[in-house]
C-alpha cells in the first residue's frame, strides 16, 4: 500500500499515452546516457561484428560486409531504467535475424560483448522476431560514441541497458548468464512492462 | 552487512524525514529515517517514489550521501527548478515527518571499498559529489589511510555542497580541490577554470589506482575522455551519469 507524501501533487501526470509509457517512467525529449565508465572510441577500420560461443561456425563481419548487409529505419520506443523513456526515437541498422540467420546453435541465450569490456545477457528469443538490431544509425546521422557508436545493439522492448552500446559481437551460451549490470543489482530479464528493474523484480 | 546488500529482493519501504539541512541556495540535505533499510555500500543509489493524494506516482534516483549506517541515511537534493520530483524533495515545504517510500541500495559497480589499496582520486561536476561524499565520509569514519584527492567543480563557492565539512576532512591523506568556473571569490587561490585534460594533468599527474567520476552527462563524458587521453587505464575509471544533458 504507498503511503500518500503531503503535497505532493506530481507534475508530469498524463504527459505520455499509458499504452506506450511504462509504469514509473516518465518521457523525456532529451537523450540522457548510461555508462560504466568512460566512453571508447573504436574506428570503424578496426571494428568487426562476431558470433560465437555454442556455434557451429564462427561468424565474422568486417565494418564495411556489416554495412553491406540488408539495413532498415524504423521507429521504437525506449525505455531506461533509470526512469526516462523517450518516444519515437528513429534508428538504422541490421535485424538480428538477418545475423542469426547464418548460424547454427542449439542453445537458447546469448550475451552481447562490448569494447570496454560491458556485456549484457538476452535470450535468443528476444533478438529473434524483428524485435531486436545492431544499429549504427540515429535519428539520420551516424550514431555518436557516447550514444554507443560505431554500432550499438538495440533491443527496445526490454530496458535500455540491454541495448549494449559499442558491441562487438554475441557469445551464444547454453544458460542464461548474467552480464555487467546483471551482476550488479539488475533484473537478468528486464521487461519494463513488468517494471523488472532489479534483483526479484 | 552492506557488502550483500543488493542480494535480496529491492522492496519499497517508507522513509521518514528526520531533518532538513539547506546545503545552497539550491540543495538540500534529507536526513531520512528508512525501517528496515538493509545497509549500503559508498557511492550506491536508491529510488525514491512519491505518491499523490489521488494515486499518482513519480520515481527518480538519488544517491545516497551518508557513509553506509543501518539507522538513517542522508540524500542531497538539488533543485531543477521546473522538474517534478526535486522541487519537492529539496522546496520548502518539506519538514520532518514527511514520508515517502524509498527502495534500494541500488548499483554494485560505482562503489568505494574501503579495504581496496591504492590512491582514489574523485572528480565531482555539481550535485555528482552525492556519491562521492559517502565515499569521503566513510573513509574518514574508519580513518582509511587511503590517499585520496578530489577535485569538485561548482559554479561559484557558494554552489559548493558540503563544503565546511570537506575543508574540515582535509588532511590525513584526503586533499580536497575545488575549480570554480563562473565566478571566485575575492583572493581565491583554487582553480578557476572547467575540467579537461590540463587541469586534470595537474591534479592526477600519474593514475590513480581507482578513479570515481559522477557528475552531468557532459561533464562525466569530457572528464572520463580526457583521463583516458592522460593514459588513465580506462578500466580503473567508474562513472556515474546524473539525469540528461543539461548542467
Ligand atoms: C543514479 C542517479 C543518481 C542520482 N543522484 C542524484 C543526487 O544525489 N542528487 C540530485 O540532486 N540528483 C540526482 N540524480 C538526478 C535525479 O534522479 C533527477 O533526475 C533530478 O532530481 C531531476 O528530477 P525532477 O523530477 O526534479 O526533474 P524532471 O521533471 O525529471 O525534469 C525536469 C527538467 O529538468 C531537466 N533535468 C533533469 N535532471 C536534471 C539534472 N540533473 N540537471 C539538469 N537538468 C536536469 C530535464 O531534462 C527536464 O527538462 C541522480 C540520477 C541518477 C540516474
Amino acid at each position: 500500500m504507498p503511503i500518500v507524501s503531503r503535497g505532493f501533487k506530481g507534475k508530469r501526470r498524463g504527459e505520455g499515452p499509458s499504452d506506450r509509457v511504462p509504469p514509473g517512467q516518465y518521457l523525456t525529449d532529451d537523450f540522457p546516457v548510461l555508462s560504466a565508465g568512460p566512453t571508447p572510441h573504436t574506428p570503424v577500420d578496426q571494428w568487426d561484428f562476431t558470433i560465437t560461443g555454442e556455434v557451429d561456425e564462427l561468424t565474422r563481419w568486417t565494418w564495411d560486409e556489416f554495412r553491406a548487409l540488408p539495413s532498415e529505419t524504423f521507429t521504437v520506443d525506449i525505455h531506461c531504467v533509470t526512469k526516462w523513456s523517450k518516444l519515437d526515437t528513429v534508428w538504422e541498422g541490421v535485424r538480428l535475424d538477418t545475423l542469426l540467420e547464418r548460424v547454427e546453435t542449439a542453445v537458447d541465450y546469448a550475451t552481447a560483448y562490448c569494447d570496454g569490456g560491458y556485456t549484457t545477457n538476452v535470450p535468443l528469443a528476444d533478438l529473434a522476431g524483428g524485435r531486436a538490431w545492431v544499429v549504427y544509425g540515429y535519428d539520420g546521422e551516424l550514431l555518436d560514441p557516447e550514444h554507443g557508436g560505431p554500432a550499438r545493439l538495440l533491443v527496445p522492448h526490454l530496458y535500455f541497458w540491454k541495448s549494449a552500446k559499442w558491441v562487438r559481437g554475441l557469445r551464444l551460451t547454453a544458460t542464461d548468464e548474467p552480464g555487467f549490470w546483471e551482476s550488479n543489482g539488475y533484473n537478468l530479464y528486464g521487461d519494463p512492462w513488468r517494471e523488472q528493474r532489479y534483483w526479484g523484480d | 552487512m552492506a557488502g550483500a546488500a543488493v542480494l535480496g529482493r529491492l522492496t519499497w519501504r517508507v522513509a521518514t524525514v528526520l531533518d532538513v539541512r539547506p546545503e545552497t541556495a539550491r540543495a538540500k540535505t534529507l536526513v531520512l529515517g528508512v525501517d528496515g533499510w538493509p545497509g549500503h555500500r559508498a557511492g550506491q543509489h536508491l529510488d525514491v517514489r512519491l505518491t499523490s493524494e489521488d494515486g499518482y506516482q513519480a520515481q527518480r534516483s538519488y544517491s545516497i550521501a551518508s557513509a553506509p549506517r543501518q539507522d538513517r541515511l542522508e540524500l542531497t537534493v538539488e533543485r531543477i527548478d521546473d522538474g517534478e520530483v526535486s522541487p519537492y524533495l529539496a522546496g520548502d515545504d518539506l519538514r520532518e515527518g514527511d514520508r515517502f517510500e524509498v527502495r534500494g541500495p541500488v548499483g554494485g559497480y560505482f562503489v568505494w571499498r574501503s579495504d581496496a589499496a591504492g590512491d582514489v582520486l574523485l572528480v565531482a561536476g555539481g550535485s555528482g559529489i552525492v556519491p562521492l561524499m559517502a565515499m569521503v565520509r566513510q573513509r574518514a569514519e574508519e580513518t582509511s589511510p587511503v590517499p585520496t584527492r578530489l577535485l569538485y567543480s561548482a559554479r561559484s563557492w557558494d554552489d559548493v555542497i558540503y563544503r565546511d565539512e570537506l575543508e574540515r576532512l582535509a588532511g590525513a591523506g584526503f586533499e580536497p580541490l575545488f575549480t570554480l568556473t563562473r565566478s571566485q571569490p575575492a583572493g581565491w587561490t583554487g582553480y578557476a577554470r572547467r575540467v579537461d585534460a590540463s587541469l586534470l594533468g595537474e591534479v592526477a599527474p600519474t593514475p590513480p589506482a581507482a578513479t570515481f567520476v559522477c557528475g552531468p552527462t557532459p561533464f562525466v563524458e569530457a572528464a572520463a575522455s580526457a583521463l583516458v587521453g592522460l593514459r588513465h587505464p580506462p578500466e580503473r575509471i567508474k562513472t556515474e551519469r546524473f539525469g540528461p544533458t543539461g548542467g
